[in-house]
């Protein structure tokens, strides 16, 4: 099965959150990662949904949440075409003997450490899901206390808006 | 995938007297949402009497509800309304299925009203009900006062939460000033695209403050567009398709009724002379009477009917959905056939059956431009042949027509009685049925000639509809005859509604086809369980309890019993006399009737069994060599009408 990016324009109201999820799990359909948040539109929100399926499923899945009627728009954005990114903050065990070294993976990474103690540091980076991916594999061997990571949100690439034409 | 343009569709009209909109204005919402300008403008009320002015705006004339503490603010003014009359049910659930009753009889919303918490959650086996088989209805239930909500408390449910899965769409009004817009956009979105179930859930004290009242509201809703107008290049195609099948089938679904587009679907079929079959949801939608009507198909459907779906070369599918109960095992429906989809819903087209011709549009325009379509390409070239096609149907239809036997015991045939019913009273009334065998008989052996004259639960199956549902019906149209075919099970589910019609003066007539037992059940459990007939004798022969003639009667009806053939007319005729109460007639049935032919659960319409153990084997283009000895083997368990 392949994985899927829609982009899902909603009206801002109460419960449209549930109205998306709960349509996946009836239908039978696995969300890989959901992230939600405003738009340039005050009245209108935008959801990044990854989904894992086949292309004709994934007709079902669009034409049935095309059906909510708080959905304004979908739209499926190609990995090619799009930029696509996740936020990882994830806490390192870094003590005075390997400190450099974690630090210098954050550096190879480009990502940043948010947050320092004596035993541990908080790193933050963000990036597609196999560049998070590498780094966890390099922090791991120092030993993770602790992780947290964002779903996907994307964007399509160029000048042109999906917003623009659907919200008016 | 979409873009924002304005919403097209018709808006309901809001029927009855009222005082004239000033000229230029539109009466009702417009479609653009957009519209000239308030006519009535800031009336201070209060948002109780915003909702019953909004249902009088929008010319909703019957509520089917029940009061209780947290809608109750909505009552007051309900009870001084000159234009909507509320029907004052004994159960939320008979509430809900009379409000799809109305609507399936008229085309117009049904509407039905609750309380929070348990008067809600009543609602819904009847808004799923509504939801399954796309039926406009608006469901207006209290709730909690705002500041109470997510607290648990007294009389709280989540029915917005709830419902969600089981409504076209619900909302839960927040402040006073919307329940104008909610009302009307619940009725927009009942009524127009695929039609369903809408559910407004209103805070006690959204009711109890003060507001003021504007009409018409202008509706917001970005995301709905549903496409009426089909494309015209799918439209050519489908034609072309049309024109050269050499055993093309009408595949017609409950759309069209909602279409109101039987007329059309008439000219096509007659212009083509192709076969029509009618789904259990469109019963009524082509004359049964028809020549070019082969029946309806799917799991209890006629051979024939069966037969020309899995031998046709094209499906012209209208406003149907490839139901398991149709198609049977997927892999094996309508093998050979190429499919022309047309529904409204694009999700229902090449959902279950992918299709060569996807058409969004309602079926009423994507007909009437097909007719237009044919027309122009059969300018062009010669239409195919469809002799040797309909040769193969007739010799179908004369060897494996719907019959029956009278049981062994003597006792009544509860087919006969059904069909005696539709004898008697005829094509102009209005049938509603329960569900499990009697509806099965009552789909086949009645025959169905107008729209809207079969009502029944198709999609979520609820045993417990006919009663209501005939309620609502008769209180749509009080100049139709309406029959509830009803099973003892069934009615046992929902009979207290017979309280409500004795006392609101609306006279149904119930058949209770009295077989003791719940039937279906029993006939699977003959066929797929051994005869281990594991809970489903229901007493109601061995004990006689509860006993339908006396309860009728303690419910304000007039009760009549028939238990022999030569009862049967006289029984009827009795009810069909009887108009100033409803009447519930027993029927006391053989229990061992089975519902035939049948394409057992999860085999392919190839295994379409005729009668038990007999099958048309009509595999390959011909029929099977030996379809004389089938067919006298056919004649002699089935018996003929005539016999009987």
């Amino acid at each position: 099965m392949e994985k899927h990016t829609l982009s899902v324009l909603v009206e801002d109201k109460p419960g449209v959150l549930a109205r998306v999820s709960g349509l996946f799990s009836r239908r039978g359909f696995n969300i890989e990662s959901l992230a939600v948040g405003p738009t340039e539109h005050p009245d209108v929100s935008r959801m990044t949904i990854v989904v894992a399926v086949d292309e004709f499923p994934l007709e079902q899945v669009t034409k049935q949440l095309n059906k909510l009627v708080n959905v304004i728009k979908i739209v499926e954005l190609e990995p090619t075409a799009s930029v696509q990114r996740e936020l990882l903050l994830v806490k390192v065990r870094a003590d005075a003997g390997v400190r450099s070294s974690v630090l210098e993976t954050v550096q190879l990474f480009r990502a940043k450490v948010v947050d320092v103690a004596p035993e541990a540091l908080t790193i933050e980076a963000t990036g597609t899901a196999d560049k998070l991916g590498a780094l966890l594999r390099m922090l791991e061997p120092y030993g993770i206390r602790e992780m947290v990571q964002s779903g996907m949100v994307a964007v399509g690439r160029g000048p042109r808006s999906i917003t623009a034409a659907a919200v008016r | 995938m979409t873009t924002a343009t304005p919403r097209s569709g018709p808006v309901p009209a809001p029927p009855g007297p009222k005082p004239a909109p000033p000229p230029g204005r539109p009466g009702s919402p417009t479609a653009s949402g957009t519209p000239a300008g308030p006519r009535i403008d800031q009336e201070p009320m209060t948002g109780a009497q915003s909702l019953v002015r909004s249902l009088e705006e929008i010319g909703c004339e019957v509520v089917f509800g029940i009061p209780g503490g947290t809608i109750l603010p909505a009552y007051d003014p309900l009870l001084d309304s000159t234009k909507v009359r509320h029907v004052l049910v004994r159960h939320e659930q008979g509430g809900g299925h009379a409000a799809t009753g109305y609507a399936q009889a008229t085309g117009k919303v049904g509407v039905c009203m609750a309380t929070s918490g348990p008067g809600a959650t009543n609602l819904v086996t009847p808004l799923a009900d509504a939801h399954m088989d796309s039926i406009p209805v608006v469901a207006i239930t209290g709730q909690q006062t705002r500041p109470l909500i997510g607290t648990d408390a007294f009389q709280e449910a989540d029915i917005t939460g709830i419902t969600m899965p089981i409504t076209k769409h619900n909302m839960l009004v927040t402040d006073a000033t919307e329940i104008p817009r909610a009302i009307a956009e619940a009725f927009h979105l009942a009524s127009t695209g695929r039609p369903g179930p809408v559910l407004v859930d209103i805070p006690k004290d959204v009711l109890q403050e003060q507001t003021t009242f504007s009409w018409p509201p202008e509706l917001k809703l970005p995301g709905y567009r549903p496409t009426t107008r089909p494309h015209g290049k799918q439209i050519r195609e489908a034609a072309k398709l049309i024109n050269s099948a050499k055993r093309p089938v009408l595949y017609v679904g409950g759309g069209v009724l909602k279409a109101s587009a039987s007329a059309e679907l008439l000219e096509l079929a007659e212009l083509t002379g192709i076969p029509v079959v009618t789904t259990l949801m469109a019963r009524g939608a082509f004359p049964d009477s028809h020549t070019q009507h082969v029946g309806m198909p799917g799991m209890h459907g006629t051979v024939a009917a069966v037969a020309a779906m899995q031998k046709a070369d094209l499906l012209v599918a209208l406003g149907s959905r490839f139901d398991d109960r149709v198609t049977g095992q997927l892999s094996s429906f309508a093998p050979h056939a190429a499919v022309v989809h047309a529904d409204i819903d694009p999700a229902e087209i090449s959902k279950n059956r992918r299709a060569d011709v996807p058409i969004v549009g309602d079926c009423k325009e994507v007909i009437t431009e097909l007719i237009d379509a044919v027309k122009a390409d059969r300018a062009d070239s010669a239409p195919a042949d469809l002799t040797a096609w309909w040769a193969q149907l007739d010799e179908l239809r004369t060897t494996f027509p719907l019959g029956y036997t009278w049981p062994d015991d003597g006792s009544l045939s509860p087919q006969y009685v059904i069909e005696r019913i539709g004898k008697i009273a005829g094509p102009d009334a209005v049938y509603a049925a329960g569900v499990g065998q009697h509806q099965m008989w009552a789909a086949q052996f009645i025959s169905y000639e107008k729209p809207r004259s079969w009502l029944n639960s198709g999609g979520l199956g609820t045993m417990g509809f006919a009663v209501p549902a005939a309620m609502g019906a008769k209180m749509a149209r009080p100049d139709a005859v309406v029959w509830a075919i009803d099973g003892d099970g069934c009615f046992q589910m929902t009979n207290q509604e017979l309280a409500t019609c004795a006392i609101e003066g609306i006279p149904i007539k119930v058949a209770v086809i009295n077989n003791g037992n719940l039937g279906m059940v029993r006939q699977w459990q003959n066929l797929f369980y051994s005869e281990r007939y594991s809970n489903t004798d229901l007493g109601t022969h061995k004990h006689r309890i509860p006993d339908f003639k006396l309860l009728a009667e303690a419910m304000g009806c007039a009760g009549l019993r028939a238990e022999s053939k030569d009862e049967v007319d006289r029984v009827i005729q009795q009810a069909m006399e009887i108009n100033d109460r409803p009447v519930v007639i027993d029927f006391v049935v053989g229990a061992d009737a089975q519902v035939w032919p049948m394409v057992a659960a999860g085999t392919g319409n190839d295994e379409v069994m005729a009668a038990r153990n007999i099958r048309p084997l009509f595999d390959g283009d011909e029929l099977a060599a030996d379809v004389d000895e089938i067919a006298a083997v056919t004649e002699k368990a089935l018996g003929s009408q005539e016999e009987a």
